[in-house]
């Protein structure tokens, strides 16, 4: 997890045989331009990151790259010959494979029959041949080291091993250069120390890869150079050693921005008491206590199965605990009453904004007032312009891009989607918030914005719950509580270091040895 | 609620549980998930009346479902790919009927038939208007891309109409004998629709089972996109299934018919309810993906077996619809309880 310190995985690169390039390519969806005379050199054997913000293009350029459309111009050569015609799927999939954040694998089948799909192996009579097939799958798995049983049903995968599924079934088509889009969106810590195992033993087998992330402690981590898009153009490419981390920043910015290490102030020694959390037991186990003051912004850090994220939804009503209580300026709430808990005070940013935080087809405005209708209207008549204004508001203090409060949010990007949420969470003006994984997904501007939300509260007197395995967002923690498997293990006063934090978040502790 | 939130998107944990890794055995035993259903109800049957169990009145139990059975067959295959057709109800009717309206002599229905085609054609026609009717809704769901459940819908109304307007509301009797033949002949003791049915099972169970055609209709209810990214030509697929469906639909139209020697023209009318029901009892999911051909016989089974029980103890024929609810409504709970699976 610690940028920059461990090398690149060992393997061959070779330097002068590019495995894809994409050269001065230019693609127009009416009047918008998505890439403007863009390029790209991904060189044979190297792992090469592909960043920019949200609508820099990137996706346009998967796209280009997978054989799904063609450029308006320019041209897209593998291994120096030129890409096949848009019209031969067989021939791109031998050369290239995208494993998506959407997922291809269908979760009614098999393991195996996703890695052999409409190329099952058929014996007399074209009849499937299934022991053949289930063969042919655990050799294919076994090649290329997956440890995963083919007659598996897929829905029964994890994140990271429907990843590999798709990896492996993308390396038997023959495709030695796959584009990896944002794959560690949607892990945990160990699940991405596994994917970047993964990634690493297969560029040790001379496979390519092209890696697209938010995170950029990971790509310093995993890949040897970088390439950069803003506004559709592509703005630099060098060796991820040759260029820093604000540097990277700069170039998709376009302008010097500081990650957030933003102007700390303490806390007034007299700041009363906002939130006790007295021995809260969930369903899974895990146990939380805490006493947080007015202002006070606290991090719970910890891994996927540590039970943060269950802790913070019994907190905020969504999970019924099995006992303790929690309380809210001394008034103890209905345990697992979402309207109790809004009711006091505490504001929410669900874990998945997709599934828990917004409504797709609805607009702004709705999504934004749906906590709080007895704010925009009268004896249960709601009031469409008190509505819109509100969300006017909303729009404009959290800096959310679109045209005006009636878009639907369905139509925005990840990162504005998320600012909604955030809105949402805060048009109650909360007592409490709770931020579950408030930055997962988003670029590197907005992640400056919601951070920047969270100082501006804390300083009106809101105590703030940020959950999440992001050093980043714990960054503006007054204190952090390191939970692991649902325990509260260790407690990290501000200025941590992040081998102590992450190692905490592993089970590990360092300072005892 | 709140459980699944918690559980359903946090990141499952490293080792695959020994529940994860008994799953696929799980899976292959759902397919049998009714079988214990089945054993009951016919334990009971022979307890309420000895007969239950005697081979002629298992025959008669075969026979009284092969006809709707074929229909459940047809749907289990929409479902599959994550369609719905309700129109199959009316194909059902239509299809003998039209060929009824074309093909019988005025004279002897008192002025309900054209007498236009020869009777040669009759077979033939009943298929043919079964598969039209299924290219028909492929045109408008997989090329226009209308709303499946809407458009058969609409598609049910519209044929249920036209058969009662050929037929003046009434009956079509005094059929030729190419279309009674399937329906009240015997092959080997046993009625014939007995063993159409139980072939075209069979084929259903070797085709969605060992056939790429097959597994397509799996990949596409499962996730469209991921079929198409895998080379299958989804849409192709979709209007072959509706075709299939509609003649099945047809098949069983005409195997009624000829077991009662005549087209009412409320034939088959309601009937998509209680398909639906076998469908979903036999484990087919409404969302597509999800279902076995062989499942979906089990359902038929199990329903018409307690109806058979009930009939045997003599329950009044008034009470007959209350308890075909009642019956769809317990076999759900019985499916729920030993397949352990929530029905989606």
């Amino acid at each position: 997890m610690n940028a920059a310190t461990r090398a690149p995985a060992d393997g061959p690169v070779d330097v002068d045989r590019p495995a894809v390039e994409a050269v001065n390519v230019t693609k127009r969806y009416g009047s918008t331009v998505a890439l403007d005379g863009a390029g790209i050199v991904v060189r044979a054997g190297e792992t090469h990151a592909l960043v920019g913000r949200n609508g820099a293009g990137k996706s346009t350029l998967v796209s280009i790259l997978t054989g799904l459309q063609g450029p308006d111009s320019g041209s897209v050569r593998f291994d120096g010959r030129p890409a096949p015609p848009l019209s031969d799927r067989t021939a791109w999939r031998q050369r290239v494979a995208c494993v998506y954040q959407k997922s291809t694998i269908i979760p009614e089948l098999t393991v195996g029959e996703n890695l052999f799909l409409n190329r099952h192996a058929r014996g007399p009579g074209r009849l499937i041949r299934w022991a053949a097939l289930r063969r042919d799958a655990a050799r294919l798995l076994a090649e290329w080291s997956v440890d995963i049983d083919p007659s598996r049903p897929a829905a029964a995968l994890t994140v990271e091993q429907r990843q590999f599924v798709e990896i492996a079934r993308a390396l038997s088509f023959g495709a030695r250069f796959i584009i990896l889009d944002e794959p560690t969106a949607q892990l945990d810590g160990t699940g991405i120390n596994r994917l970047f195992e993964r990634i690493r033993a297969l560029r040790a087998q001379g496979v390519t890869f092209l890696f697209i992330s938010h995170h950029l402690q990971e790509i310093y981590e995993i890949c040897d150079r970088v390439t950069v898009f803003r506004d559709a153009r592509h703005i630099v490419t060098a060796p991820v050693a040759e260029l820093g981390r604000q540097a990277v920043v700069a170039a998709m910015t376009g302008e010097d921005v500081h990650l957030s290490e933003a102007a700390r102030r303490t806390l007034p020694a007299d700041a009363p008491v906002r939130v006790t959390v007295d021995a809260l037991v969930t369903r899974t186990g895990a146990e939380l206590s805490l006493v947080a003051r007015a202002g006070e912004v606290i991090g719970i850090a910890g891994g996927g199965s540590s039970g943060k994220i269950e802790v913070a939804e019994a907190i905020a009503g969504l999970a019924r605990p099995v006992s303790g209580t929690v309380a809210v300026d001394g008034r103890v709430l209905r345990p697992g009453s979402v309207p109790d808990a809004l009711a006091a005070g505490i504001g929410l940013v669900p874990q998945d904004r997709n599934r828990e935080g917004l409504v797709p087809q609805l607009s702004i405005a709705e999504n934004v007032t749906m906590t709080v209708p007895e704010r925009i209207g009268r004896r249960g008549v709601l009031s469409p312009g008190r509505r819109d204004a509100f969300a006017r508001r909303t729009i404009a203090d959290l800096a959310i891009k679109a045209s005006g409060p009636d878009v639907p949010v369905g139509e925005l990007s990840g990162g504005n989607q998320q600012k909604v949420v955030m809105g949402r969470a805060l048009a109650n003006d909360p007592k409490v918030l709770v931020l579950l994984t408030p930055t997962a997904g988003v670029d590197v501007r907005s992640k400056q914005t919601l951070l920047g939300v969270v100082q501006e509260v804390r300083r009106g007197g809101t105590t703030v719950l940020v959950v999440s395995d992001e050093l980043d967002d714990l960054r503006i923690c007054d204190r952090v509580l390191v939970m692991f498997r649902g325990r509260v293990v260790a407690e990290k006063a501000h200025g941590w270091s992040d081998n102590h934090l992450v190692a905490a978040m592993e089970g590990v502790d360092l300072d005892h040895v | 609620m709140s459980d699944t939130l918690s559980t359903g998107t946090a990141p499952a944990s490293v080792t695959p549980s020994p529940a994860a890794r008994r799953a696929p055995a799980i899976a292959r035993l759902r397919d049998f998930a009714l079988v214990p259903a089945i054993v009951a109800v016919a334990i009971v049957g022979f307890i309420v009346n000895p007969v239950f169990l005697s081979g002629d009145n298992l025959i008669n139990v075969l026979q009284s479902m092969s006809e709707i059975s074929i229909v459940v067959l047809a749907e289990t295959i929409v479902l599959i790919t994550g369609k719905m057709d309700l129109s199959l109800e009316s194909t059902f009717g239509l299809a003998p009927g039209l060929a009824a309206w074309l093909i019988v002599d005025p004279a002897v229905t008192h002025g309900l038939g054209l007498h236009a085609v020869p009777q040669v054609w009759a077979v033939p026609l009943v298929l043919l208007t079964g598969a039209a009717v299924g290219a028909f809704n492929g045109l408008l769901i997989v090329r226009f891309k209308l709303n499946g459940f809407i458009v058969t819908l609409g598609i049910l109304i519209v044929l249920r109409g036209l058969l009662t307007g050929i037929s003046g509301g009434k009956t079509f009797f005094a059929l030729p004998a190419s279309m009674t033949y399937l329906g009240s002949a015997a092959w080997l003791g046993v009625p014939a629709s007995v063993w159409i049915c139980l072939l075209l099972f069979a084929v259903g169970i070797v085709v969605l089972g060992y056939t790429r055609p097959g597994r397509a209709l799996y990949a596409i209810g499962g996730n469209a996109d991921a079929a198409r990214a895998a080379g299958i030509r989804t849409d192709r697929v979709l209007w072959l299934t509706l075709i299939v469906a509609g003649t099945l639909a047809a098949l069983a139209g005409l195997l009624i018919s000829g077991r009662l020697a005549a087209v009412p023209a409320a034939q088959g009318d309601g009937a998509i309810f209680q398909v639906f029901a076998a469908a979903v009892i036999g484990g087919v999911s409404l969302n597509g993906g999800k279902g076995t051909v062989f499942g979906a016989f089990t359902g038929v089974l199990l329903l018409f077996m307690i109806i058979n029980v009930l009939t045997l103890a003599g329950v009044p024929a008034q009470w007959t619809n209350f308890l075909n609810g009642a019956v769809i409504l317990v076999a759900l709970v019985v499916s729920r309880v030993t397949g352990g699976k929530a029905q989606t």
